[in-house]
Order: structure tokens, then C-alpha cells, then sequence
């Protein structure tokens, strides 16, 4: 009697208890991404959209449409930045894609748990000092006066500091400063993702005769390729806003390396320097660009978002 | 397996293409259309560069509160004064814009420009910064800086008392915008106990010095006469040289001409050094030179805070061993000539509420015994050089005295090397000095060192000549 009285009371009380959960559980979504959409709106789609309107009109306020961006790629920097930005981003996603995913399948397939564990937290160090203080740390190692391995710089006929800041090495400088501090949590992020594959699919593998490479080449990385495309794309983007390390080495180099070394820079140079924020606004709209058609690209060719592969 | 003919993909197709032809057709109306407003930063309306723009002060608020903004180094010269006048009151400010060069400045007027506020009274600059601090910085603005011999600011019997050519930096339109702090004019400096132990004559012309460098390094090899390596290195050699290379021969045109004979002759005679190993392609400030080569420097041809801040500080040369000579002359040249590396200003704001207060602390900053007798570099202001010069503290270092030698190279700077909107380091840098680390010659770099001259003189709306 008791239980048939609490069941006829319990059903509804249950119902009502779950529509309000859900009203009060959609009413705490809303607020937990209310913080994020402010500032999403605050620090991304306003600016965004101001750089845009300067991007479009000169200083006066005129509407120009295209000028800006026709004059900013005409001036004698424009290009020269954007090749040194192709060519990085060429070596540092390259490398980064390629070792990352190499040392997450070692890590997961060929290492013992404790030692994953280890090597996985010395990954992530790197990542954890700011920029700027990662370039300090490679400044010193750059130096041949002072860097603990001095002795390979100098057998690579690199004998002064200047030397080894030569305009055609600083592709790789960028790049082994940005591999060595932000792959170590790309690595984290891709055993992650490998341990989302079941031990069934990896001994299947196996019961049909494939070795650890096979595995890795035909069953864990197309099965976490679209994180890999997710890196690429975060890497692209962060690539192409270099900044901090191409300024703070030029500095350090006393002016050996140009102020337009990369294409942010070039639009810092034409905002702080010429007074030019239409023109900076347009080199700036410009990386948007390469930015998302990079973006739409790998997301179209990776399948990311198709829902159907998950 | 996809089927490319099914309706759906059909219809996406159609999509696509309507929105690339709506796409392209907007971007053609948005590059046809539009080609009348101007799209060049005061192009439209930029004033121009021969007139200097009417100045108007804001309303005076006599007594009222000033902001000064300097350099660490210059910090103790506005704490004494701000000692000495207890009655001015002054809200001091340390920042990074030393006479090394820092575009901080510029950035932040810039910006208080747009905003309408937030201009400090005074500040501390580089020579380069009055360029644009005596120009409006948007359309509507007033320039940053005030014309100090306007309103009684600055008496002209003050500005007559500088040093031959020092407030050339300061001055467009027919009007003065800054006041020389100090300036840094070229000498020959050498090692005194070095040069008598081997016999050596100082030289005074530049073959004898080109000599001088060729007989050191092969009668005592490792030692150096000179370096290129540094940011400012082309100011003590192409400047002295009288090299055309920042001409401007009227406001907005430069004359940017490196096959001028007056500076191959430069290259040439430091390809000669370099090659002998008398000249260093390293900087004196490089990393590593101080502590690999900085007791081996014969000669080095530089400015006169060599002296203290490279020779004693730097290098760690003991007391008098170094000494300084006149500038080195070429035969044929009627006078001397001789450049000038550094050196920094004082500006007053145009938005200043209280121009007499800040007009009196820059006066006495520039000229003021009180300050520039110890102050660390060679004054700007005559008078106040010569107290500069009776300081022991400036001149018991050296093996002779100085003063002959920085007096005459005051007065001999060559005023052809013009201050420009940019700073003439950055070619020199970013082109000719990766060029000789990768082993080319001076004289084959002055192509590449004189399109990026050029290049960068027109992005800041030079017109330029190269012949």
C-alpha cells in the first residue's frame, strides 16, 4: 500500500522534479556561458568588427572600399612578412604535426604508465612559462658565448650571436622557440585522444597481423585525426599572429632583425609607428582571412564537425 | 559512396556559385566604386610639410599640476629640480623612451590623440621623435610638441647659447620644438699607453688612420681600430664621412645617394680594415665583445660617451690610458666634419596647461650648471658644456684632457645627415650588418643599404631622390 501510494506520489513529483531541473539547469547554462559570450563580444567580435570599419575607410571616416587593403599590400614589407610567415608556419606545423602525433602513439603504444606519466607532465613544463620567457631561455641558448651548447652552434659555423640571427635561420629560431614551448601540450592532448580508442580496436589490429606502425598509421591516427586537424588549425592560427618572439629578438639582436619580420609586427609598425590604424585594421582583416580560409579548409578536408564518423 | 549528380549536391552547387558571384560582384562594386575617397593616412588633407602649423595653447591654468615623463637616466636631473622648486608641482614619470630610441612615446600621443587627453607636459625624446611631435599626428590634432620660441617660451639668447647645429633635430616651419639635452659628436678616441709603448702617431686625417689600422694588425694582431657592427656605427663612420645618405635637401624630400664619392670612400677604406682584421664586423656592444676584445681596442672612431660608458664601464680599461683626438679630417675638406651618435631632447606639450612651468623645467634641464655639470653626457648648451668640462668627475679618467677635442667636434658636427620621421639605424641594421656577418663587402652592400633607406623614407612619405 505504502509502495503504491509512493509510486502514484513519486511519478509526478519526479516529473516536475525534472522539468525543474531542467529550467533551472538551462537557466545555469546560460549564466555559465553568459562570462564567455561577454567577453567574446567584448575582446573578439567588437574589435573585430571595428577593424573591419577601419579596415573599409580612411581616417576621415570615408568609405574607401578595398584601398586599404590594395595600399598595405603594395608597401615594400607586405610581402616579404608574409613569405616569412609562410615559411614558418610550412616548418613549425609540419614538425609540430608530425612529432606530436609520433611521440603520443610512443607514449600510449611503446612506454610504460609510470614513465608516460613523467615524460608527459616534462612535456608540458615548456608550456607552462609565458612567451616572453620562452624567448629568454632560447636567447640564452642562442648565444654562443653563454649557451650550453655552444659547442653544436659553433660546429654548424654559427661562432657569434649575430651569426646565428641570420635573416635566413630565423624561420627555424620561430619555430624550435614555438615547438619546444607549445607541443609538449599538443602531445598531452593527442594521447588523450589516442586513449579514446578502445583496447578492442587496437587487439582486433593485432589479431589481423598488424605491427605497432601499421596500427598507428591505419587505425590510431585516422581515428584521431579530426584533434589532429583541431591542432593545425589552433597552431595555424597562433602562427600566424607571431609577435612577441620576432620583437623581443629584435631587440636582443640590436636591430639585426627587421621590425616587419612578420605581418602582426607590420601592422604594429603601421599603427604605433605611422599613425596608420587603417592600414594596420586592413593587414590585420587580411590574417583573418588567411586565417579562416586555412581554417575552412582543414575542417572541410578533416571531416571535423561531420557528426556521423563520431 | 557520394553520387556528384544527386538534387541536393546539385542544389549546393547552385548555392555556391550564387554566393561566389554575389561575392565577386560586391567586391568589384567595393574596388570600383569607391575609388575616390582617398585611402592614404592624411592624404586627402595632410598639411603641408613646409609650413609649420599655427600654434594656439589651451587655457593657461597657472600653478597647475605637470607631468613629466623621462628616462631612468635623466630621472636625478628632474628630482633636483623638482627639489630645488618645491613650489611647482609635478607628478614625475619614468618610462622607457631613453636616447637609445623607443617608439613608446609616439605610440601613446597617438593614442591620447584620438581620446583628447592624457599628454604629459614634458618629456624626454629622441631627436627623431620631434620629427613627428612637431606635426599634427591625425587630421584636427595639434602637434604634440610646442614651438619653444613662441610666446616668450624660450628667450632667443637661450636658444642662440646651443652648441652649432644641435637644435637643427628641433627645427621645421622656421620654429624650435624641442631643446638638445646633449649630443654625442664624433671623436677619435685611442689608447694612449698602447700607441707610445709601440711608437704609434695619432692620426689625424683618415688615411693615416686607415695606416694606423693596417700597421696594428699586422705588428700586433687581435688589436682593433674600430668596429661596424653596432646599430649606430654607420653615424661615426658614413655621417663623419659626409655620406648623402639622409640628405633632405628641402622639407619631405630626401636625397638618399650611397655611390656618392663621400661614402665610398668610406666603404672602401673599411672593406680595406675589415679585411686586415682592424676593423671588427662585431659590434663594441655585441654580446661577448667586452669580454673577448674589449682590451684590445687601439683606436675606435666613436662619440664622446665612449669614453665613460664603453671604455671604463663597458671594456673596464684602467684610468688614463684613453685619451681623445679631433675628429679625423679627408684631404681636401676644406673644414671638419664629423657626426653625431645619440644625443636626446626635451619637449614641451602643445597641450600643456601650464607652459611656463614646463617651458622653465626644460630650460633649466638644457642649460642649467645646477644640472648639466654632472649630468653623464656632453651638454648640448655651450656654457653648460664648459662647466661639463671643469667637472673632474668628466675628465679625470683620461690619459689628456678632452676638452679641446669634444669642443671642436661640437662645433664640427655635420649637419647634412638630417633627422628623419625614421630612425636611421634600422637599414643599417637590418640590411648592411647580416650582409657583412655573411662575408660581403661594405662597399657591395651600399646598393641593398640605399633601397632600404629609400623604401622606408617613402612608407613615411618621403619623397626621395637617389642621385
Amino acid at each position: 500500500m505504502t509502495l503504491l501510494e509512493t509510486r502514484r506520489v513519486t511519478v509526478p513529483l519526479r516529473r516536475r522534479d525534472t522539468a525543474l531541473r531542467r529550467r533551472v539547469g538551462g537557466r545555469a547554462g546560460y549564466l555559465f556561458v553568459a562570462g564567455y559570450t561577454l567577453f567574446l563580444f567584448a575582446f573578439g567580435v567588437f574589435p573585430t568588427g571595428y577593424a573591419f570599419y577601419l579596415a573599409f575607410t580612411n581616417e576621415l571616416g570615408q568609405f574607401t572600399g578595398l584601398n586599404q587593403f590594395v595600399r598595405v599590400a603594395k608597401d615594400y614589407r607586405f610581402l616579404p612578412a608574409f613569405e616569412h610567415i609562410l615559411i614558418y608556419l610550412v616548418l613549425w606545423l609540419v614538425t609540430l604535426v608530425v612529432l606530436t602525433v609520433l611521440s603520443a602513439v610512443l607514449l600510449r603504444s611503446r612506454v610504460g604508465p609510470r614513465t608516460s606519466a613523467l615524460l608527459r607532465f616534462l612535456y608540458y613544463i615548456p608550456g607552462a612559462l609565458a612567451g616572453v620567457a620562452s624567448v629568454l631561455v632560447w636567447l640564452f641558448m642562442l648565444d654562443p658565448d653563454v649557451s650550453p651548447v655552444s659547442w653544436l652552434l659553433t660546429a654548424l659555423h654559427m661562432d657569434t650571436f649575430a651569426a646565428v640571427l641570420q635573416p635566413g635561420n630565423l624561420p627555424v629560431i620561430f619555430m624550435l622557440i614555438a615547438f619546444w614551448t607549445g607541443a609538449g601540450g599538443w602531445i598531452v592532448v593527442m594521447y588523450g585522444a589516442l586513449n579514446t580508442i578502445s583496447d578492442e580496436v587496437i587487439e582486433a589490429a593485432r589479431m589481423d597481423g598488424a605491427g605497432p606502425w601499421r596500427t598507428a598509421w591505419s587505425v590510431q591516427i585516422p581515428m584521431v585525426r579530426q584533434w589532429i586537424a583541431y591542432m593545425t588549425i589552433l597552431a595555424f592560427a597562433s602562427g600566424t599572429q607571431l609577435f612577441v618572439e620576432p620583437q623581443l629578438l629584435q631587440t636582443a639582436s640590436l636591430g639585426r632583425i627587421g621590425l616587419t619580420w612578420s605581418p602582426n609586427q607590420l601592422a604594429y609598425v603601421f599603427a604605433f609607428q605611422q599613425g596608420d590604424f587603417n592600414g594596420a585594421a586592413a593587414i590585420s582583416v587580411f590574417l583573418l582571412a588567411v586565417g579562416l580560409i586555412a581554417a575552412g579548409l582543414l575542417v572541410s578536408r578533416s571531416s571535423m564537425f561531420r557528426l556521423d564518423e563520431k | 559512396m557520394r553520387s556528384s549528380g544527386s538534387p541536393t549536391e546539385q542544389h549546393r552547387r547552385r548555392r555556391t556559385t550564387t554566393f561566389g558571384a554575389l561575392a565577386l560582384c560586391a567586391a568589384t562594386a567595393l574596388l570600383a566604386g569607391c575609388a575616390s575617397a582617398d585611402p592614404t593616412p592624411g592624404g586627402s588633407h595632410g598639411g603641408s610639410d613646409t609650413q609649420a602649423p599655427s600654434f594656439e595653447p589651451v587655457r593657461q591654468k597657472p600653478g597647475s599640476e605637470i607631468t613629466v615623463w623621462t628616462d631612468s637616466t635623466r630621472l636625478p636631473s628632474v628630482q633636483k629640480y623638482q627639489k630645488a622648486h618645491p613650489g611647482v608641482k609635478m607628478n614625475v614619470v619614468t618610462y622607457d623612451g631613453g636616447a637609445d630610441g623607443s617608439t613608446y612615446l609616439q605610440t601613446k600621443v597617438q593614442l591620447f590623440d584620438r581620446v583628447g587627453k592624457g599628454w604629459p607636459d614634458v618629456v624626454f625624446g629622441t631627436p627623431n621623435d620631434t620629427t613627428w611631435a612637431s606635426q599634427p599626428t591625425k587630421p584636427g590634432a595639434n602637434p604634440f610638441a610646442a614651438p619653444v620660441d613662441e610666446d616668450g617660451l624660450v628667450p632667443q639668447a637661450t636658444l642662440n647659447g646651443f652648441a652649432k647645429g644641435s637644435l637643427t633635430p628641433c627645427q621645421y616651419g622656421g620654429h624650435t620644438y624641442c631643446l638638445r639635452n646633449d649630443i654625442a659628436q664624433v671623436v677619435l678616441w685611442y689608447n694612449k699607453k698602447l700607441m707610445d709603448e709601440w711608437g704609434y702617431q695619432v692620426p689625424t686625417t683618415w688615411p693615416q688612420y686607415e695606416a694606423l689600422g693596417r700597421k696594428a694588425a699586422k705588428e700586433h694582431p687581435g688589436y682593433l681600430v674600430g668596429s661596424v657592427g653596432d646599430t649606430n656605427s654607420q653615424e661615426s663612420y658614413f655621417w663623419s664621412s659626409q655620406c648623402p645618405a639622409f640628405d633632405q635637401t628641402r622639407p619631405g624630400t630626401l636625397r638618399v645617394d650611397l655611390s656618392d664619392s663621400r661614402c665610398t670612400r668610406m666603404s672602401s677604406l673599411l672593406d680595406g680594415l675589415i679585411s686586415a682584421k682592424a676593423v671588427s664586423k662585431q659590434g663594441f656592444f655585441s654580446q661577448g665583445f667586452a669580454k673577448n676584445s674589449g682590451n684590445k681596442v687601439l683606436a675606435a672612431v666613436g662619440p664622446s660617451w665612449y669614453g665613460q660608458y664603453l671604455f671604463k664601464t663597458a671594456f673596464g680599461i684602467p684610468a688614463k690610458q684613453m685619451a681623445a683626438a679631433a675628429p679625423l679630417t679627408w684631404p681636401g675638406d676644406k673644414a671638419p666634419a664629423t657626426g653625431n651618435v645619440g644625443g636626446g631632447v626635451w619637449m614641451v606639450s602643445s597641450h600643456s596647461a601650464n607652459l611656463k612651468a614646463s617651458a622653465d623645467l626644460t630650460t633649466w634641464l638644457t642649460t642649467s650648471n645646477d644640472n648639466q655639470a654632472s649630468a653623464p653626457t656632453y651638454p648640448a648648451y655651450a656654457p653648460a658644456a664648459k662647466a661639463w668640462l671643469g667637472n673632474p668627475a668628466n675628465s679625470e679618467y683620461f690619459a689628456d684632457d678632452v676638452s679641446g677635442p669634444f669642443e671642436k667636434a661640437a662645433q664640427s658636427v655635420w649637419t647634412g645627415w638630417a633627422t628623419t620621421k625614421f630612425s636611421d639605424a634600422t637599414a643599417w641594421s637590418g640590411v648592411v650588418l647580416p650582409a657583412l656577418t655573411a662575408g660581403h663587402s661594405l662597399t657591395s652592400t651600399l646598393p641593398a643599404w640605399q633601397k632600404s633607406i629609400s623604401d622606408e623614407a617613402r612608407a613615411h612619405g618621403y619623397r626621395v631622390i637617389n642621385k
